[in-house]
């Protein structure tokens, strides 16, 4: 029987297996950020262990940082970073701190410096890991003991999960983007649904999505309950790569895109378990509630608890319409939003900001907006392309690098009660700051929403 | 970490689905260096409304969380276990977790414990009835027992062998260091470097 793209890469990383044990993993590429990693360097330190291989391991700082030139306010941050560069000085990391061309989100640097290849395993003590996997390898968020697990031996012990296949068929309508795809999938399946799985995400619609797009996909796996989601490798994974700084280059890239070429899921393969999604049904999609699963396209209206069969889905649903002040039957659209915000690991790259710019571009933003780039290589490139100006004569707030927004780990946070329109991928109570009321929506849908202040698709402008 | 064979004592009842890790510890807590104090910032904003279960006199000193379906989704923090166990909690039973919770809770020694749904609503029933229930949970025996009910739970002999010995990880992967030299030897060549 042949493999699925999972067990390919998983078998490809075994060290040891033995019965009755957990397979012992190799780790690629391990990725740090100051928030996880403080207490696993002192762990190092009190066990006297050194980073076993400090040239896998690579460090930025995107949780606390200021998207305002300037210091760090925050006492309590300001430690947690400096913590990271005394750490990443002492263990020989390399670390893009403040300021530095190459800082940015953990998840956004990974592939633009080239270091998420196909093929790979990689992982880092954050959640949303999961999208490196849209390069074809196995990446996946791991917690403050595996951090240090994996800074002393590049290993993890790991149960192989089981695997599924989420078949998307037909094309994306014009005006539908990744986003809606991955939001739509996770209402399907529950936050629950991929518990347990990797999952592969297929079909044609799949491989119409770009690599930014495919990287929205796969970052929100975790949001499905998947610790990992994948996309097989193909010509516009191996286009994004070519000429990348850490990429193979000459004879070791024509052998490294033979290897890649036999990342694919066997014809007789079998997955654990299979969901189909129609694409060609879907339209922009947007969270009323406050997990990511209870989403609901753009169109609809806020459902009466009453409509959900299941006692636990009612009752979170009850729940959820209390916090975020929603009345059963309230159209979508008609849900005022006082901020905006455009970034994050889910949709803070170059496409992202372009897609919102356009629909900016020659309008006025009515809301707060935040633009916030993934990275000070993703807001470089912006300013080259001019997309800086058009925020700033939108309206809207350009801003440095960060997680920002998204967490509200930094000065960016909701006010108590405020609303927002995130395209960042969690919409949990507080998330974005305390009392705040988060809706999660596609950059298009961000931008839109700014102009009008309502939830807004680009159509109906 | 602290070897688990088997606890008894008062439980509470979390009657919440989808608890995320950004509700056990709110982000504004993930900004220390240190692995303590971060109790104090379990459920902070649910602990800010006075009805909230754990602000309720009858279940103080509760070390076992009774929880509603996908405990612990969301965000890796691993402080939201240290959070769980320096408020003084030892086992949480939900009938589903988050994949990434779970497994940094079993790297702690706070034992996660799945039973089925309507087995966990019976539990929280039989707490709400009398907050004094003593609960017993058996990591030896794989049993969950309170007044007379015993209800079995699986857990891989691999996680229940390392909990019940307490032993960390590191060590015991260190053991096989041969087996991960001979595995870089093997690398493919064009693996990326980050220097």
């Amino acid at each position: 029987m042949g493999r699925t793209l999972a067990e390919k890469v998983w078998e490809q990383h075994v060290v040891r297996r033995a019965d009755g044990e957990p397979d012992l993993l190799y780790i690629d590429l391990h990725l740090i950020h100051e928030v996880t990693s403080p207490q696993a360097f002192d762990g190092l330190r009190l066990a006297g262990r050194k980073v076993r291989r400090p040239e896998l391991t690579i460090a930025t700082e995107d949780h606390n940082v200021p998207t305002v030139l300037g210091p760090i306010a925050d006492p309590v941050s300001k430690t947690q970073v400096e913590t990271l560069r005394k750490n990443a000085a002492e263990f020989g990391v390399r670390l893009h701190p403040m300021g530095d061309a190459g800082q940015g989100v953990v998840h956004i640097i990974g592939p633009q410096f080239g270091l998420t290849q196909p093929g790979m395993t990689i992982v880092c003590g954050d959640s949303h890991t999961s999208t490196h996997g849209a390069f074809g390898g196995i990446a996946f968020g791991i917690g403050t003991s595996e951090v240090e697990h994996v800074l002393a031996t590049q290993t993890l012990p790991a149960y192989r999960p089981k695997t599924m296949a989420i078949e998307v068929s037909g094309e994306l309508p014009v005006g539908v983007t990744a986003k809606d795809l991955i939001l739509a999938i996770i209402a399907k399946i529950g936050t629950g649904g991929g518990q347990g799985h990797i999952i592969e995400y297929r079909g044609e619609a799949v491989r119409k999505l770009s690599m930014e797009g495919r990287m929205t996909v796969c970052n929100m796996s975790i949001e499905a309950g998947a610790r990992a989601g994948m996309i097989a490798p193909d010509e516009t994974t191996f286009a994004y790569l070519k000429g990348r700084p850490h990429a193979p280059s000459g004879e070791a890239w024509d052998q490294a895109v033979a290897y890649w070429k036999t990342l694919r899921t066997d014809d007789d393969a079998v997955f654990d378990q299979v969901v189909e999604i129609d694409a060609t049904t879907l339209t922009p999609f947007v969270t009323w509630g406050t997990n990511p699963g209870q989403g609901l396209p753009l169109g609809a209206s806020v459902p009466d608890p009453e409509s959900f069969a299941d006692p636990v889905a009612r009752s979170a649903a009850e729940r959820a319409l209390e916090y975020m002040a929603l009345t059963p039957g309230t159209r979508l659209r008609d849900i005022e939003v006082d901020t905006v915000f455009v970034g994050s690991c889910t949709n803070g790259r170059i496409e992202d900001l372009r897609s919102a710019a356009e629909i900016l571009r020659g309008r006025k933003v009515t809301t707060r907006m935040l633009v916030v780039p993934g990275s000070m290589m993703v807001k470089k490139q912006a300013e080259q392309e001019g997309l800086h100006e058009v925020f700033k004569e939108a309206g809207a707030e350009w801003r440095e690098a960060g997680c920002s927004m998204c967490l509200g780990m930094n000065p960016d946070t909701l006010q108590p009660g405020e609303r927002s329109a995130s395209t960042s991928n969690r919409n949990f109570e507080g998330r974005q700051g305390k009392g705040g009321r988060t809706h999660l929506v596609s950059p298009q849908v961000a931008a839109a929403t700014a102009i009008t202040g309502r939830l807004t698709a680009p159509a109906d402008l | 970490m602290d070897a688990f064979t088997t606890h008894t004592g008062k439980a509470a009842p979390l009657r919440r689905s989808n608890v995320d890790t950004d509700q056990i510890i709110p982000a504004v807590w993930l900004k220390q260096v240190s692995r303590t104090g971060f109790e104090k910032g379990l459920f902070a904003a649910w602990r800010e409304d006075p009805s909230f279960v754990l602000n309720d006199p009858v279940h103080a000193g509760a070390s076992i969380l009774v929880s509603g379906p996908d405990f612990g989704t969301g965000s890796s923090r691993e402080h939201a276990v240290w959070a769980l166990q320096q408020y003084g909690f030892r086992v949480v039973i939900a009938a589903r977790f988050g994949d990434i919770f779970r497994n940094n809770s079993t790297k702690m020694g706070l034992l996660p414990v799945v039973l089925p749904g309507e087995r966990v609503e019976d539990l929280q029933r039989a707490i709400e009835a009398d907050p004094e229930l003593q609960v017993t949970v058996d990591l030896a025996e794989r049993q969950v027992r309170w007044a007379g009910e015993t209800v079995a739970f699986e857990i891989d002999d691999y996680t229940r062998w390392r909990l019940m010995e307490g032993l960390d990880d590191i060590g015991l992967t260190l053991r096989h260091a041969d087996d991960i030299t001979s595995y870089e030897n093997g690398r493919q060549p064009w693996l990326p470097t980050t220097v």
